[in-house]
């Protein structure tokens, strides 16, 4: 069962409509399927034409979507023989960045991501997927360690931020923040990032500082949330749908500035309602960003990503 | 306007900045009144209580380097790309910043000696715009790293950021990968890097070049974070430990490798040059 967003209402009446009267057709005389497909185009419709002019600040509401697919679903559906690798070797195991060798449809990677969790278990497990120090000290870790090996790097990017709290200060969490994204940088194998729901700041471009960024269509990319933008600067928090449109925090706003490559499109109603056909979709497109990539030498490689961030304002 | 305003507005007094040039400052650590003058001869440190007030580019540099530096040229950048614009236009909080500034924008990189030896010193004015990072200031860290392996020389910055500039959206977030293209440059060319974390130094500064250092020297007092010490108390509903994110509690957790009062910074700065000296590298 989906969980409608807001501005999706209208669908929602739709859809309810048309499952009332599909229980009324069942067992009835009555043939009313002409209706129902009506309907159903109408919906169709109406669904494509509210995704195809989403407001930022709806867009965050798409891209925090309880039932978005998430790192494990893009592992299930796309990734094979996937061997989690855990910790970071100075504290502890971080399950808000989840790591480990992948196969992408037979390209031997490694994969590193954010993990938000689908239930108030694993979300908790996850924290929300806000990274600890030990978390990026872990995609440091297995950075070092695809570069050595001559694995290429691929990142699914899907955070509010990394976690403020207490412990992750004591343990440096700007340090860490900072040292992955040097490891990003000095990867002398290729590296594609993908932007899959929430870019949030240093958490999120503490994994995205590669040669090539993609993004999914409604996900956003930004550096604090249209919350925290609109209490710092508006005072309050309710002006977040300004702050989100004054920010440009969207796929389509993004790859104009050059901040991002490529947009990976989602499925008619955002990726919540097909998660297999975005996974599908974005496995494809990394896959050909790898291929491209892989030609090129470690110092070609490296070079593209350090144009790339300086020739950036 | 009320009654009370209207006749403030008329005394002859004008408000607190414009009178006679601070005569005197208040101590923000212990509130003692000081004279300007005798204060700034400090090196704006309370002779009380040691606090260590904030400071702008023009005396920082002039406090670390030999007579006879000079200012490298503001790098040019696009103004307000993303045509901002909350309760006021960023173009005009640009201006407002820029009036009470002798410089365009937060980062100022001059090249020239301390005791001696040759060092390029940034630093991050937080007076102008909160030190906040945006295009002008990723570019002139970047010019300021690169004058430094021109002459093959250490780079010195001294930090001092509220953080992102938010007015410049993600473009502020992309100086973060862009400053440390730099410092890993630096690295590579056996020059060293020393970052002074100045009060206060937060976001992603902090969790860019600030942390990126050969060596760290904190200001005593200053404040050092990451997140912000109200979205931390919201998050965790706990109160904070004494002395939370200062510098003394980042030497304590490992995070700088000293705290060092500004008198002697220059000193400990010449000191440091003299060990890690570039010749040496490979």
């Amino acid at each position: 069962m989906i969980s409608y967003l807001e501005f999706e209402k209208p669908v929602a009446a739709l859809e309810a409509r048309i499952a009332e009267l599909r229980a009324a057709s069942e067992g009835d005389d009555v043939d009313i399927s002409a209706e129902i497909k009506r309907l159903e185009a109408k919906s169709a419709e109406l669904l494509a034409s509210t995704y195809a002019s989403l407001t930022p600040w709806q867009k965050t509401q798409v891209a925090r979507h309880p039932m978005r697919p998430h790192f494990k679903d893009y592992v299930e559906e796309i990734f094979d023989d996937f061997v989690p690798l855990g910790g970071d070797r100075y504290f502890g195991e971080d399950e808000a960045i989840i790591g480990g060798l992948a196969t992408l449809d037979g390209r031997k990677v490694m994969l590193i991501g954010h993990e938000k969790g689908h239930d108030t278990q694993s979300r908790i497990r996850h924290n929300f997927g806000m990274g600890k120090p030990e978390g990026y000290r872990k995609a440091v870790r297995l950075m070092e360690m695809a570069g050595r090996f001559g694995l290429p790097v691929v990142t699914l990017v899907d955070t509010s931020g990394a976690f403020p709290g207490i412990e992750a200060e004591e343990r440096g969490q700007a340090e860490a923040i900072a040292r992955s994204t040097e490891a990003c940088l000095a990867l002398p194998t290729p590296m594609v990032a993908a932007i899959v729901g929430e870019g949030g700041s240093g958490g999120a471009v503490a994994l995205a500082s590669a040669e090539r960024v993609l993004m999914l269509e409604h996900a956003v990319y930004s550096v604090i949330s249209p919350e925290g933008c609109a209490s710092i600067l508006w005072r309050t928090g309710e002006k977040a749908p300004l702050a989100a449109e004054a920010m440009k925090m969207t796929a389509h706003d993004l790859l104009e500035l050059g901040v991002i490559d490529r947009i990976v499109e989602e499925p008619a109603g955002g990726a919540h309602r097909d998660r297999r056909e975005t996974a599908l979709a974005l496995g494809a497109a990394i896959a050909q960003e790898l291929d491209a990539l892989n030609k090129k030498s470690s110092a070609a490689l490296r070079k593209m990503r350090e144009d790339r961030f300086l020739k950036i304002g | 306007m009320s009654w009370l305003s209207r006749v403030r507005n008329a005394l002859p007094f004008g408000n607190k900045r414009e009178s006679p040039d601070n005569l005197w400052v208040k101590c923000p650590g212990c509130g003692e009144m000081l004279f300007t003058q005798e204060y700034e001869a400090n090196l704006s440190v309370c002779p009380r209580c040691g606090h260590h007030g904030r400071i702008g580019a023009d005396p920082r540099l002039a406090q670390i380097l030999d007579e006879g530096f000079k200012l490298l040229p503001a790098p040019k950048v696009k103004e307000d790309p993303l045509k901002f614009r909350d309760s006021k236009r960023y173009t005009d909080r640009l201006k407002a910043a820029r009036a009470n500034s002798a410089h365009p924008d937060a980062f100022t990189a001059a090249s020239g000696h301390i005791e001696g030896r040759k060092a390029v010193v940034g630093v991050q004015d937080f007076g102008f715009m909160g030190g906040s990072m945006g295009m002008a200031v990723g570019a002139a860290f970047c010019a300021g790293a690169e004058k430094a392996l021109a002459e093959k020389c250490a780079y010195i910055v001294v930090t001092a950021a509220g953080g992102a500039r938010m007015q410049e959206g993600i473009l502020s977030l992309m100086q973060m990968p862009k400053a440390t293209v730099m410092t890993r440059r630096l690295k590579e060319a056996g020059l060293p890097y020393i970052v002074v974390l100045a009060d206060p130094t937060t976001g992603g500064v902090t969790a860019s070049y600030a942390m990126l250092g050969d060596i760290h020297i904190a200001e005593p007092g200053a404040l050092i974070a990451f997140a912000g010490q109200r979205v931390i108390q919201e998050t965790i509903r706990e109160k904070l430990p004494e002395g939370f994110q200062r510098a003394e509690y980042l030497h304590q957790h490992g995070m700088v490798d000293m705290v060092v009062e500004r008198k002697d910074l220059r000193q400990t700065l010449a000191t440091l040059l003299d060990y890690l000296s570039p010749a040496k590298a490979a």
